[in-house]
């Protein structure tokens, strides 16, 4: 037999340790919380599931879950194939290629506040561009006072944000084709649309995987955006699952519950992209 | 199907070529008949992907035409010109099963689902790919999915012609020669015109009834591959055609005849004069490894000794360093049964398989002599 010893658990602590940090800790201690019902920090019972069922069964939760999926559903609807063509209508060499590189990096750059301050301004109907151009066609335009136009200003100022993005991903993608391919569909009078159909489409299956999994993951936990522009409403419009936690956890300092909440949030994240993966890996499995 | 023909052709990558270097294909005129198998040979860039490209029409040439029928074809895209062509590395529509992929050319001229059903099931036999009909182009080996490609330039029977791009670089070896006599049958069966581009000589010579073999952007011979065995038009054909290439020695014209490193050569006075009359610059004398004999050193003007005896089984090919001035090495290529000299000999060229160049070209010269 081998000679057999433990030294090499040494090298993977360092590993373990920051996991558990950043991770495990952080995670444990909520699913402490959302077992307890903590008064001080010297009275607390232990409730069991009873945060659980609660949280379950709270309408609060019900709305904004509806409204959460609602949102990244249209976000990846218009996002995705708005980056697909965008991607498709760069240039693909020449000065128009860094030119457009930038064009689309900068909305990226932008933190998360300023754009939601950003579009605070360009929504408003007397100086913002885009609320101003609005009324001046007609529209009765106020997403201050109107849930539907506070909805769609979310929308539009998430794809203005995140389209680029995809936009980004899409191009790499497209220029990882090998010119080869497009002379051969010439040769075989392929249509504009077969080549997007059978060369650029299952070519950009991988980088789409990714684009639409940071996408939905991004937009799912939605916070900083729709509450700069609008608070969450008018009413609770656009009160999305991440400002209905944070007002549960820190506005109500209702500890258990919102670490229930935040446990479900998580797990409902990671079946949705489990989901995702699997269903769009799924086909190469087979023959 | 169609004649081909390169009317005045020429092309450059650079936008405003001044001199030679700056073609990748130099002012040419040819023409590929219809029916005909034919290869297109020479080294690594130069210029017969590019050459392909145009006659397809991936490529628009920067001078000169290119007529299908005798009808120009430079202002329509590859759809319309009607070719096939299949690259060097596979091509293959990875979602698609391989029927779908061999279907798709005919697809998409509109063509009826049994029409296209019989097509497929024709190639696909030919190819010896029915198997693989139900699956999945991406699971493909390289080389079952380069014969899906080249099932996708053979399954349209009405095109102009078919074009191959050095096609079996990523098959293996054994396979290749049977695909190569496959393409030969397909060939014959179908009678479309095929050009075939390689850097291989076997392997233009299995396929092609007529070979053009290029040097620097040009054409610089194009026969059977009898013709350019004997009479290589150019040095590089010599050279590049042959197993070793032709021996060139560089001569010249001196008082009595013709000189080489010294010594006299014994040649017909009539050649002397024909290259007299020639102007130019290089002189060569250019001789088959396969025509040199090896003689007794006293019965020859040409000495030299053995220098390295290679045996390649079914012949042998001895390198023998002359005792000239400039010491060149010249090539035989001699039967197995054939007794290599050991040390000094005699070197022959006899006269019929001597071939003169000035400036690397042929100067014709008709034995009437022997």
């Amino acid at each position: 037999m081998k000679p057999y010893n433990n030294k090499a658990w040494w090298l993977v602590l360092p590993v373990f340790v920051l996991v558990a940090f950043s991770a495990i800790i952080p995670m444990m201690t909520v699913v402490n919380y959302s077992v307890q019902d903590i008064f001080d920090p010297s009275t607390r019972y232990f409730v069991g599931t009873e945060w659980y069922r609660e949280i379950l069964a709270d309408p609060r939760l019900h709305d904004s879950l509806l409204r959460q999926f609602i949102y990244s559903f249209c976000v990846l609807a218009i996002e995705v194939p708005l980056g697909i063509v965008v991607a498709l209508s760069m240039p693909r060499r020449g000065l128009g290629v860094p030119f457009s590189l930038i064009l689309l990096s900068l909305p990226l750059l932008v933190p998360w506040n300023v754009v939601g301050t950003i579009w605070q301004i360009i929504g408003r109907e007397d100086i913002g561009l885009y609320g101003w151009i609005l009324n001046s066609l007609g529209l009765d335009y106020n997403y201050a006072s109107n849930p539907r136009d506070a909805w769609i200003t979310v929308l539009v100022m998430d794809v203005w944000h995140w389209t680029s993005l995809v936009a980004l991903l899409c191009y790499s993608g497209l220029r990882s084709i090998p010119d080869v391919y497009y002379q051969a569909a010439r040769i075989d009078r392929a249509s504009h649309w077969a080549v997007f159909r059978f060369i650029q489409l299952p070519k950009l299956k991988n980088v789409l995987l990714i684009a639409v999994m940071l996408r939905f993951m991004d937009s799912f936990m939605i916070y900083t955006e729709p509450f700069v522009l609008t608070g969450g409403g008018p009413g609770t419009a656009t009160t999305f699952l991440s400002q209905t936690l944070t007002q549960m956890a820190l506005g109500q300092f209702d500890l258990g519950r919102a670490a229930a909440f935040s446990l479900i949030y998580f797990l409902i994240i990671l079946l949705v992209t489990w989901v995702f993966y699997t269903a769009m890996t799924h086909n190469d499995n087979k023959e | 199907m169609a004649e081909i023909r390169l009317e005045q052709l020429a092309h450059s990558y650079h936008r405003a070529p001044s001199q030679p270097g700056d073609y990748a294909l130099r002012r040419m005129d040819h023409v590929w008949e219809q029916g005909g198998a034919y290869a297109l040979l020479g080294p690594s860039g130069c210029g017969k992907s590019t050459l392909l490209n145009i006659i397809s029409g991936l490529l628009a040439p920067s001078e000169g035409r290119v007529l299908y029928d005798g009808k120009s074809v430079n202002d329509l895209t590859p759809q319309d010109r009607n070719i096939a062509q299949v690259f060097q590395f596979p091509v293959v529509y990875d979602t698609m099963t391989v029927h779908e992929n061999l279907a798709f050319p005919l697809r998409n001229q509109g063509q009826s689902r049994e029409r296209i059903d019989d097509r497929v099931r024709e190639v696909a036999e030919a190819l010896e790919i029915e198997s693989l009909l139900a699956r999945k182009a991406r699971n493909l080996t390289a080389d079952e999915k380069q014969k899906v490609s080249m099932g996708r330039g053979l399954v349209r029977d009405d095109v102009a012609a078919i074009l191959f791009d050095e096609p079996l670089t990523v098959i293996d070896p054994q396979l290749k020669w049977r695909l190569r006599r496959k393409l030969k049958e397909i060939h014959q069966r179908f009678n479309v015109t095929m050009v075939y581009v390689t850097h291989d000589q076997l392997e233009a010579s299995t396929f092609a009834d007529k070979i053009a073999v290029m040097y620097e952007g040009q054409i610089v011979q194009f026969g059977t591959p009898r013709e350019l065995f004997e009479n290589p038009q150019h040095t590089f054909v010599g050279y590049f055609i042959g197993s070793p290439g032709m021996n060139l020695l560089d001569i010249a014209l001196g008082e009595t005849g013709l000189e080489f490193d010294g010594r006299t050569l014994a040649v017909a006075d009539s050649i002397v004069a024909r290259l007299r009359d020639r102007e130019g610059g290089r002189l060569q004398l250019g001789i088959r490894p396969e025509f040199v004999q090896l003689v007794a050193p006293e019965s020859a003007v040409l000495q030299g000794y053995v220098d390295l005896v290679q045996d390649q089984g079914t012949f042998k090919i001895v390198d023998v360093r002359l005792d000239t001035p400039s010491a060149p090495v010249v090539k035989a290529r001699l039967g197995e049964e054939v007794i290599v000299p050991e040390g000094r000999t005699g070197v022959h060229f006899p006269e019929t398989w001597q071939r003169f160049y000035v400036d690397d070209r042929l100067v014709e010269i008709t034995h009437e002599t022997l």
